[in-house]
């Protein structure tokens, strides 16, 4: 199966690369991504300084998860995602704040504000696709034009729930675009130990829909393959698989050590394909990007990546009440009980 | 007031509510077209149509995972489990993403659906037709686990379980299906979650059962009669949430008690009542609260399955010795 590329690593467009984002938004784009990597190498920072949890960096991965939600309407469009889908949430609206908030453990602080369309940071791999499928089946039955996509790993792609929500994404035409970021690792299982298949896109036409391959780390391609996905499942032609050819620059998550399993020769050929740097080079070229731009956009984003910091740790930590007050819709006897006897023993 | 049997009761309820509320759709394993292998969904595809009355795949899993997705689309979903016993292989969904999912989001979002599924023995079903899976269930916070024991309660229940803004586990007993008949109120009629109810006045002691187990119940107080024993029969009606208040009031009067279920004993929900009447009703106790339930081994198939469920004679027994020592 081909593979969809526009940018090469240089920089330059690839014949006939019908890109479709306008110069404004490639720059938007690219700040996206710089933002995302910077909020990555600071939460790591606090997770090795014991401020931070355990979380999943995306470095690397920034093009696939940016580029794809450029082609959403955050207005209308919702986005399931699994864990390490940052850039594609703060397109979305989700607030860097509330993601710090997330992974430092605050619920409160990490709550999804209601104008944005996303369900909650899963943990549970593959878990998602199913609601997925469903959220974008009732949008439908509702009469609404949202659209739904998915967020998942080559790894996801293994569980059953994969399998079950894809082939009932197709039989109910659900308006979903299934993004299956192959980052050629689940913690240390590699890619080939997931499937003897030759892409994971081939799967999707014998669920009834197309599946794409598609140059995860490129911005452009990633873009206008979802975009077309995103036309296809509002124009109610079903879902579309897409499978974005990418790599995992840091560790599985913050508890993971991967010199332990990747081969460094393997890690250099990736670098090399830097989705940041391939559009960098992209804009310099056209004259819309230079070192005083760079230094600019680097001095911003440690701004707002520090204000977001600062935010989630203001954040008030949760007491005894927050942990019964959105179990259920009101409190049980039982629950009333259990709460005002753990209460007891807290003080407030 | 008509008399219904249990799935008569079920089916009008989805059927009215269906008609009351356009939101609220059906989805599950022959529920349309053959209007469910029970056919407590008869009816309902002509009427509302395919887009509200949907034959899906043969996958729990997905079943369940895309009645929350379609939850939170603004539907009013209630996804049909076949047979309870299938429910193990929705198991991850439904108790690590449906009950959680109000909790995961901070209020933000609910999960306004409802799982229908029967079960219990005594059919003669071919095996994993019949688990009484409920306890595990329970150890699903942020579910409800409501089982009715009359067609009355079927549809009272059920209502308030569609419209319940939290996810709701229904299970509906097999064996009470066409046997158990009753009158059920006409329209709009909801019994509230967490009011367990007197299936039967007793003095010497309570029974306490749910689902087809209360029918076992209510036999052996009869029987108890002749021993010159009043058995009161407590029907619990919802495990989640449990009516503490209603349980405790009535073994203080009664001092003694027996719990039937039909799942395993270990850790079973008799357990939790054990233990809650042991924690707040322990200085009005006059005898160790017994269970009777089936043995801590697989349900079996169909001829030994007698043997396996709690029976009438097992009951009277325990009562006996409760009572009289």
């Amino acid at each position: 199966m081909e593979i969809i590329q526009f940018l090469n690593t240089d920089g330059t467009l690839l014949d006939g690369a019908e890109v479709r984002l306008s110069d404004e938004q490639a720059l938007a784009g690219l700040r996206l991504m710089m933002l995302a990597r910077a909020a990555d190498r600071r939460a790591m920072s606090l997770q090795r300084q014991g401020r931070f949890g355990t979380f999943g960096p995306v470095m690397g991965q920034e093009a696939a998860f940016a580029g794809s939600a450029m082609a959403l309407d955050p207005a209308r469009d919702w986005i399931v995602p699994q864990y390490r889908e940052m850039p594609a949430l703060l397109h979305h609206g989700y607030p860097l704040e509330c993601w710090f908030g997330h992974f430092k453990g605050n619920a409160a602080a990490a709550e999804i504000p209601d104008d944005v369309r996303m369900f909650p940071i899963q943990i549970s791999l593959a878990v998602q696709i199913p609601h997925a499928v469903g959220l974008a089946w009732g949008l439908r039955l509702r009469g609404l034009s949202g659209i739904v996509i998915c967020y998942f790993g080559d790894g996801a792609s293994s569980e059953g729930d994969f399998h079950e929500a894809c082939n009932l994404a197709g039989i109910v035409k659900a308006p979903v675009v299934l993004f299956l970021s192959d980052n050629g690792w689940a913690i240390s299982t590699p890619r080939e130990k997931q499937t003897a298949g030759a892409t994971f896109a081939e799967r999707g036409p014998t669920y009834g829909f197309p599946g794409i391959v598609v140059d995860g780390n490129d911005l452009f391609a990633v873009h206008a393959v979802t975009l077309e996905a995103v036309e296809r499942a509002r124009a109610g032609l079903g879902p579309t698989l897409i499978e974005a050819r990418t790599y995992r620059m840091g560790p599985h998550t913050t508890a993971d050590d991967p010199t332990r399993y990747v081969d460094p020769a393997e890690r250099a050929v990736w670098e090399a394909r830097d989705p940041v740097d391939r559009v960098q080079r992209y804009l310099t070229a056209k004259g819309l990007w230079d070192d005083a731009a760079e230094e600019t956009c680097v001095k911003e984003i440690a701004t707002e990546v520090d204000d977001a910091v600062e935010a989630a740790e203001r954040h008030a930590p949760p007491g005894v009440d927050d942990l019964f007050e959105h179990a259920y819709a009101s409190l049980s006897p039982r629950l009333r009980r259990q709460r005002d006897a753990l209460s007891r023993r807290v003080p407030s | 007031m008509t008399v219904m049997t249990m799935v008569q009761a079920i089916r009008a309820t989805l059927f009215e509510e269906m008609g009351r509320d356009d939101r609220v759709m059906v989805l599950g394993q022959d529920i349309a077209r053959l209007g469910g292998v029970f056919r407590a969904t008869e009816g309902l595809l002509d009427t509302y149509g395919p887009e509200r009355v949907v034959d899906t795949p043969l996958a729990e899993g997905v079943i369940v995972g895309s009645t929350l997705g379609l939850a939170v689309a603004g539907m009013v979903p209630i996804a049909e489990i076949q047979f309870f016993g299938f429910a193990y292989q929705a198991f991850h969904q439904i108790g690590a993403q449906v009950g959680r999912f109000r909790f995961r989001t901070h209020g933000r979002f609910g999960a306004q659906m409802t799982i229908r599924t029967p079960f219990g023995g005594g059919v003669r079903a071919p095996e994993l037709h019949s688990d009484a899976l409920e306890a595990q269930f329970v150890q699903c916070p942020g579910l409800k686990v409501v089982m009715p024991a009359t067609a009355s309660d079927a549809k009272g229940l059920l209502l308030e379980a569609i419209r319940d803004p939290d996810p709701v586990l229904f299970c509906e007993p097999l064996r009470g299906y066409r046997l158990l008949k009753d009158e059920v109120p006409e329209g709009d009629y909801t019994v509230p979650f967490g009011q367990l109810r007197e299936a039967r006045p007793g003095t010497d002691m309570t029974l306490v059962a749910w689902s087809a187990a209360v029918q076992i119940a209510e036999q052996a107080a009869e029987r108890l009669i002749n021993d010159g024993i009043s058995a009161q029969v407590l029907d619990l009606r919802t495990l989640v949430p449990l009516d503490i208040d209603g349980l405790v009031r009535a073994v203080e009067r009664t001092r003694r008690c027996v719990v039937i279920h039909e799942a395993p004993l270990s850790a079973g929900f008799g357990a939790e009542v054990v233990a809650t009447l042991q924690e707040e009703a322990f200085y009005s106790l006059e005898a160790p609260v017994a269970r009777v339930t089936a043995p801590d081994t697989p349900y079996p198939l169909a001829i030994a399955e007698d043997l396996y469920l709690p029976s009438v004679d097992r009951v009277v027994d325990a009562a006996r010795m409760t009572v009289k020592g």
